[in-house]
């Protein structure tokens, strides 16, 4: 399979995942919306949420340890980039209430306004830290 | 263990399959991605088709509901302003995606492989949603 069809594929595959889990259980596969109930707990709330990311983590993990070609691990990254991009999308994703998934996934599947504004702005603000590092800088 | 949580599993488990075959897992093609004045690569416009098409027509018939099956109600969030909150930390969210590469899912689906970056970005990811709590409380 080439590179556009395993992007459908996954993409498809997310889409059901997050039906079931409205489906039958009644809440929105946003994973910093879950992981922030994580940190935040409240009780009765969190098991579910800590059995999502325990599958979220081991099924990801699977796939690209079993796929040939599926684990690319980048070399020299650098680490206080790393550490500045993690506080921005913790803090933001906190900020703004949800991320790719809650507010594109999720949000836009059941045609909010609200999160057509997230992701359109994630978006754009993504695309021109990318064109600044890449373009302006000429870094990474 | 009870449906519910059997049902949140089985979801996670596809969930974090899908990111791991869709590529975002990858923070070099999201980078490409994210390139679109360089080296754009456009394959992954078609995960998030993908999904937003698979909930854009199963979400209707699940919330035509009255409740899920394995709940008492459907817990979606009924906030409707689009406010500086919400397009200051999602332009804040966009920032760091563009310089890693990561957003949250595909990054906690690098632990599974011990990912270098993974290891990284994830810690500082929980302490950025930290601090935001912390200075919410202020």
């Amino acid at each position: 399979m080439n590179s556009w069809t395993t992007a459908l594929a996954g993409g498809l595959l997310i889409g059901v995942a997050a039906t079931i889990l409205l489906a039958f259980n009644g809440r929105v596969a946003g994973v910093s919306g879950i992981v922030n109930g994580v940190l935040l707990p409240r009780r009765g709330d969190v098991a579910w949420r800590v059995l999502f990311l325990v599958g979220l983590v081991a099924g990801g993990g699977m796939y690209l340890a079993l796929v040939p070609g599926a684990y690319a691990p980048r070399a020299g990254f650098s680490v206080p980039a790393l550490v500045a991009a993690g506080l921005l999308v913790g803090f933001g994703t906190r900020m703004g209430n949800g991320c790719t998934s809650g507010h594109g996934v999720c949000g836009l599947g059941r045609f909010s306004l609200r999160s057509l504004a997230a992701v359109l702005t994630f978006m754009a603000t993504a695309i021109a830290t990318t064109f600044v590092i890449r373009h302006v800088w000429n870094w990474a | 263990m009870t449906h519910f949580l059997w049902a949140a599993l089985v979801a996670g488990v596809l969930f974090g399959v899908g990111l791991a075959m869709s590529g975002m897992t990858d923070p070099q093609r999201v980078l490409g991605f994210l390139d679109i004045f360089g080296d754009f690569d456009p394959a992954l416009l078609f995960v998030l088709g993908g999904a937003v098409a698979v909930t854009g027509i199963a979400f209707r018939f699940v919330l035509r509901r009255l409740a899920p099956v394995f709940a008492d109600s459907f817990q979606i969030s009924h906030l409707r302003s689009v406010d500086r909150q919400l397009l200051g930390g999602a332009a804040l969210f966009g920032i760091g995606w563009g310089i890693a590469g990561y957003c949250p899912g595909p990054a906690l689906a690098g632990l599974g492989v011990l990912s270098r970056e993974a290891l990284w970005f994830v810690p500082a990811m929980v302490a950025g949603a930290l601090i935001h709590r912390a200075l919410v409380r202020v």
